[in-house]
């Protein structure tokens, strides 16, 4: 570099800071500075006013303890377990259907995509209502055309994470449908040209065209509602409001546990802790799956 | 195949998508026709599907219950307008950095970027409310903004579609005597609309939608949201549905009309870069 190119280079440098500074300030003050903030409170005993008592790893040491920190973590495990596999498998079938020369495409699209963009609390209640105890509920109602006994969805721990997993599902339907739908569309024609004049079956078609070509998606769908899918909240308080989180606490999550935690009973070191713990889960579960299902994903 | 066969085939298609459809319309339905529905068709033994009689009076009614949900509706909209206004600013102006000027740690500064789209939100809730506390931002516009006009998603998408302008429209206009803040707002920002577009759908449907952070950084009714108020309304009226589902299509609709009106550029936008709302 001449001195007139370094001297560009230091202007262009500075112009680019002036540029960049709007959304990086926010950016180090909301998100990156707090991820490390969220650390430092999570080694305290603390309700962020006036007790502030240092006890190192402390709140994590109670946290192994903690059945009911436990239990929420295997209550969001039961969640993940219950949502993502059925809800991408669904997904996938009726963006398979879509995927074949139909009419009305873009109605059946909008009809499963609208769930979507409706905001959860508003759903939430409307869904209270739907899987009310008695035959009022339509869930009740609808079961009761096959002869199937009314249910207490909500209220009876055997079904109050099915009812949560069942929502959710229907929610992210749409999400889901659309990946897939843009994925299949993304396969070109002439494989499947080819495959059927090979003679190839249509299991055959899927197992060894579609379900390959379509690992990258498949596999972006699965680390975004595995993600998501741990950080469940709006629908647990709004489903079950009381601070147990369901009946015998069967469907309180960990973010459900974190609040309560600290904005219920003022324990912000140890609502940190629980973030943190979080984000550790997330993170490994990340690279995890990097490792394992990321080198089977069949890039073209 | 026979064509017989593959006729019956169409028709399972056609079967299976339209029982998944209506699925996927029937909460909404249940939701339309109770919030219409009055006592005597509402507390039954058994549900009545199609009720005789539209109560249109339910809707003023649970509009009336809560006397601040004029200002809840204000709130929302005017916090989702203006994070959405302000997020695509700081992203433009971020992107266009990345993508045209090239700087000292350019690569750095845009890894760490990437980096902290990795942070669940949740982690640091906790630390933001502090910092918010210590700011004396609790129940103010504030609050419910400022931390969210900026998103390293927005930026990175938009520098993805700022690097598809050819450089030498940026090469022409300064022989133009075209300085760079002029060709950021002239040339780049009308050429990337559909970009625009799309951010900003998201973000305002984010900001509208959005639960846990307005629920502990809002105290009174002057700056609750909407999901909030309604959070609220459904813990003192639970035990009246008609109401509830008037009130909850109240809440539903300014999305459904958003929805109706961009539903293309929504779901491509999903399609295209796996946007979350």
């Amino acid at each position: 570099m001449n001195s007139l190119e370094r001297k560009r280079y230091a202007r262009d440098t500075a112009a680019a800071y002036l540029y960049l500074a709007p959304a990086l300030i926010i950016i180090i003050l909301f998100n990156l500075f707090p991820a490390f903030y969220a650390l430092y409170i999570s080694l305290f005993d603390t309700n962020l006013i006036g007790r502030w008592n240092w006890v190192g790893f402390g709140n994590y040491m109670e946290l192994f303890r903690d059945v009911d920190f436990l239990k929420s973590l295997a209550n969001t495990g039961k969640y993940v377990l219950g949502t993502v596999p059925v809800g991408m498998a669904l997904a996938l079938l009726i963006a398979w259907l879509l995927n074949k020369p139909i009419r009305g495409l873009a109605t059946y699209r909008t009809a499963y995509f609208l769930p979507y963009v409706t905001p959860v609390v508003a759903i939430s209640i409307v869904w209270t209502w739907i899987y009310k105890e008695d035959t009022a509920g339509m869930l009740n109602a609808l079961l009761g055309f096959i002869g199937v006994e009314p249910q207490a969805w909500l209220l009876d721990p055997k079904w109050a994470m099915f009812a949560l997993c069942l929502m959710s599902i229907w929610r992210h339907m749409g999400y889901n449908v659309v990946l897939f739908l843009a994925g299949l569309q993304n396969i070109p024609a002439e494989y499947y040209e080819a495959a059927e004049i090979d003679g190839a079956s249509g299991w055959s078609m899927f197992a060894n065209i579609t379900w390959p070509l379509l690992s990258p998606t498949t596999y972006f769908i699965l680390m975004v509602s595995i993600i998501g899918s741990f950080q469940v909240f709006t629908q647990v308080y709004v489903l079950w409001p009381s601070a147990q989180g369901g009946p015998l606490g069967t469907t309180r999550v960990v973010v459900r546990y974190l609040y309560d935690q600290g904005w219920g009973a003022f324990r912000f070191g140890y609502a940190s802790a629980i973030g943190y713990i979080l984000f550790a889960i997330i993170f490994v579960l990340t690279l995890v799956q990097r490792d394992i299902v990321g080198k089977r994903v069949h890039y073209q | 195949m026979s064509k017989n066969r593959k006729t019956l085939g169409m028709a399972v298609v056609y079967i299976l998508l339209t029982v998944g459809a209506v699925m996927m319309l029937l909460p909404f339905y249940y939701m339309l026709i109770t919030a219409v529905k009055g006592p005597e068709e509402l507390y039954t033994p058994e549900l009545v599907w199609f009720p005789k009689k539209f109560v249109w009076s339910n809707y003023a009614e649970a509009w009336n219950a809560d006397p601040n949900f004029p200002r809840y509706f204000f709130n929302s909209a005017f916090i989702a307008s203006v994070t959405t206004a302000l997020q695509l600013a700081t992203s433009a102006l971020a992107a266009y950095a990345f993508a045209m000027i090239d700087f000292a740690g350019k690569e750095t500064v845009f890894m760490i970027l990437l980096g902290t789209m990795m942070i669940p939100s949740q982690v640091t809730l906790v630390p933001n409310y502090a910092i918010i506390a210590r700011l004396g931002w609790i129940d103010t516009y504030k609050a419910l903004i400022v931390p969210f006009v900026a998103s390293a998603f927005g930026i990175f998408m938009m520098r993805q579609f700022f690097q598809t302008i050819p450089m030498e429209l940026w090469d022409a206009a300064q022989i133009d005597g075209c300085g760079r803040f002029e060709y950021l707002w002239r040339v780049i920002v009308p050429l990337s609309k559909p970009v625009f577009v799309t951010n900003g759908l998201f973000t305002f449907i984010g900001g509208w939608n959005s639960f846990l952070w307005p629920l502990i950084v809002t105290n009174t009714a002057k700056y609750r949201t909407i999901q909030v108020g309604l959070s609220q309304f459904n813990q003192e009226f639970g035990t009246i549905p008609n109401l509830l589902m008037a009130a909850s299509t109240l809440a539903i609709v300014p999305l459904i009309v958003i929805f109706f009106v961009a539903q293309n550029q929504l779901i491509e936008g999903i399609a295209r870069t796996g946007l979350k709302g």
